[in-house]
């Protein structure tokens, strides 16, 4: 997990004192969480095999979504939305995290990224659920703000179906 | 402590808000500013709720006994204390639904079902505007969908107001109906609606307006406005939740039909078929909202004590304050008219590329409250180009210290994400 003080790299040191309730912001603005969100990893729409268009209706929050396989291999995630630095870095590290996985293991990353995010806070990720995980333990603290989930599992819950239409399966719903 | 001219004595009626005192995560105080999503509750309302389940609980309308004739008093009083806020001619005018949702749905399926000359079918037209909350637009686009009647609307201008420059063009001789807001609840806009009511009128259009946030900060005289219907809610103007109201013209209201049928709104039913309660009995199908009712009647009791005009002078001088606050913020864009002229104390704004839900998360943890996302009124975000806003909205209780604890958080925002 990214230090607590990794926060005071935004420059709001000074602001700090006097706004000591944004320390518990903190767990969900994760140091890695805003990296991502700045520097989004496979951003914009490359060739694929199924695209599905999700959006947050509560919010706006939207995403359009390729994915591309090779065998049984996820090939390419490619994408593009707007929204929320949850949303967007979601994305992002989702790219990371499931192209070039096979399908079996990129779906159990789905699912445990999805039992985290449906933890309610109560879910203190261990090492195992790290090394599956990775960067996307960083979204644990999210799951305490349930306006929030939604945000995070859009391109999750996107990836899932374009994965679905791709391989001729029925979307889960 | 800033003194401006105009506002009302807050620290007395904040007195009258319990809510008001909380605090919210670690003790920070609450500051609330999310009044056009619904307001807080004075003690005078949660006591008429109280009170009224506590000794009065009864159905309406039926029942011979002591608690049925104060429960039905009470509920027919506050249809009296309603329509003297209005000033509607006549209090069989006033009808109870559950939201202004409602009060808007009901108009339409009227309309759909009614003869001529009020028909909305195949060939005629339905007007509505861009700005319209989508309770003022999704009855009006099923109406169309299942009539074949045509949708249309006036577009906005730049500055967040509507675009009248082809009024006649948009009203013609087909339009059967013209509905939309008086009060934008997303960018605060006032809309001038006497082009639009004369150009209805001249071809013989009914009016229906959206007075939700309107009825709410300011005063509301149904027979000034010269519409047919006007919505509102109860609980955006200090009232509870589940309790609209709906004013049309006592006659369309007995030449219309009914929408919803059942209990209490018929005259006399065989197996075969119905006479229907006059109105405002005929569309208030079921049990209704009896303690919303009651509840909604103490909350127009304790508008009028402070009086709607006062309330109405203390937003446009918080407005004021609030839009030169805003304007220091660099990178702040408001959405919708840009000075306090001619629009209410909703503000809806964009800061530089930071979407909303992040501004309002970091907002929350100082405990301010606003709302971000599209408000409702999808079109006018796609209008203005961007996907969502941030919106404070004040009401009589803000207070300056509220216009600068919002300024002060959004530099924080602009900090934590710089």
């Amino acid at each position: 997990m990214p230090s607590p003080t990794g926060w005071c790299t935004y420059g709001i040191s000074s602001a700090r004192r006097r706004w000591d309730g944004l320390v518990k912001l903190d767990s969900m603005y994760q140091e890695v969480i805003l990296d991502h969100y700045k520097n989004p990893h496979g951003r914009g729409l490359r060739e694929g095999d199924a695209e599905v268009h999700h959006v947050n209706p509560t919010c706006g929050d939207e995403i359009t979504l390729r994915v591309r396989y090779e065998g049984g291999t996820v090939a390419d995630v490619s994408y593009e939305g707007q929204g929320c630095s949850i949303s967007q870095a979601s994305a992002s590290v989702l790219n990371d995290l499931l192209v070039g996985k096979e399908l079996a293991d990129a779906q159990q990353i789905q699912e445990t990224f999805l039992e985290l995010m449906q933890s309610k806070g109560q879910l203190e990720p261990d090492d195992a659920m790290e090394d599956v995980l990775e960067d996307a333990v960083a979204f644990a603290g999210v799951s305490k703000y349930p306006a929030r989930v939604k945000c995070a599992l859009l391109s999750w819950m996107a990836w899932k179906d374009a994965t679905a239409q791709a391989l001729g399966t029925e979307p889960a719903e | 402590m800033t003194q401006i001219p105009g506002l009302l004595d807050t620290e007395a009626i904040r007195k009258d808000f319990p809510i008001l005192g909380r605090t919210v995560h670690d003790g920070d105080g609450l500051v609330y500013l999310d009044n056009a999503a619904t307001s807080q509750k004075p003690r005078q309302v949660l006591d008429a709720l109280h009170e009224y389940y506590e000794r009065h609980n009864a159905n309406v309308h039926r029942g011979v006994h002591v608690l049925a004739e104060e429960a039905t008093a009470l509920y027919e009083g506050a249809r009296d204390k309603v329509a003297a806020f209005v000033n509607a001619p006549c209090r069989d005018e006033v009808v109870f639904t559950k939201n202004a949702s409602e009060s808007l749905n009901l108009v339409a399926n009227m309309l759909g079902w009614a003869d001529e000359p009020y028909r909305v079918e195949a060939g005629t037209e339905i007007v509505i505007t861009e700005m319209e909350h989508h309770s003022n637009i999704v009855p009006w686009q099923l109406l169309a969908q299942r009539t074949g009647a045509e949708l249309k609307w006036f577009g906005l201008t730049d500055d967040g107001r509507l675009d009248l420059s082809a009024v006649e063009e948009v009203i013609t001789e087909r339009t059967k109906v013209v509905s939309f807001t008086l009060v934008s609840n997303i960018m605060g806009t006032f809309n001038p609606i006497e082009a639009i009511v004369r150009r209805a009128q001249e071809v013989g259009a009914l009016v229906v307006v959206d007075a939700s946030q309107a009825a709410p900060h300011m005063p509301l005289d149904v027979q000034a406005l010269q519409a047919d219907f006007v919505a509102f809610t109860g609980h955006k103007m200090c009232g509870p939740t589940g309790i609209g109201v709906l004013w049309g013209r006592q006659e369309l209201l007995d030449d219309l039909p009914p929408f919803l049928g059942g209990g209490e709104m018929i005259e006399t039913v065989t197996m075969h078929s119905s006479t229907y309660a006059p109105a405002p009995h005929k569309f208030e199908a079921g049990t209704p909202p009896i303690a919303e009712a009651v509840g909604l009647g103490a909350a127009v009791d304790y508008l009028s004590s402070i009086g709607m005009d006062r309330v109405q002078e203390h937003e446009h001088a918080l407005t004021e304050y609030a839009v030169a606050r805003l304007k220091e913020i660099p990178e702040l864009r408001i959405i919708g008219p840009t000075t306090a002229e001619e629009r209410g104390a909703t503000i809806s704004f964009t800061l530089g590329d930071i979407h909303p839900h992040d501004v309002g998360q970091v907002l929350d943890e100082q405990g301010i409250a606003v709302r971000v996302g599209h408000h409702c009124a999808r079109p006018v975000c796609l209008r203005y180009g961007i996907p969502a806003t941030t919106r404070a909205s004040f009401y009589l209780y803000s207070t300056p210290a509220e216009v600068d604890a919002l300024a002060d958080g959004l530099v924080h925002v602009r900090n934590f994400f710089g």
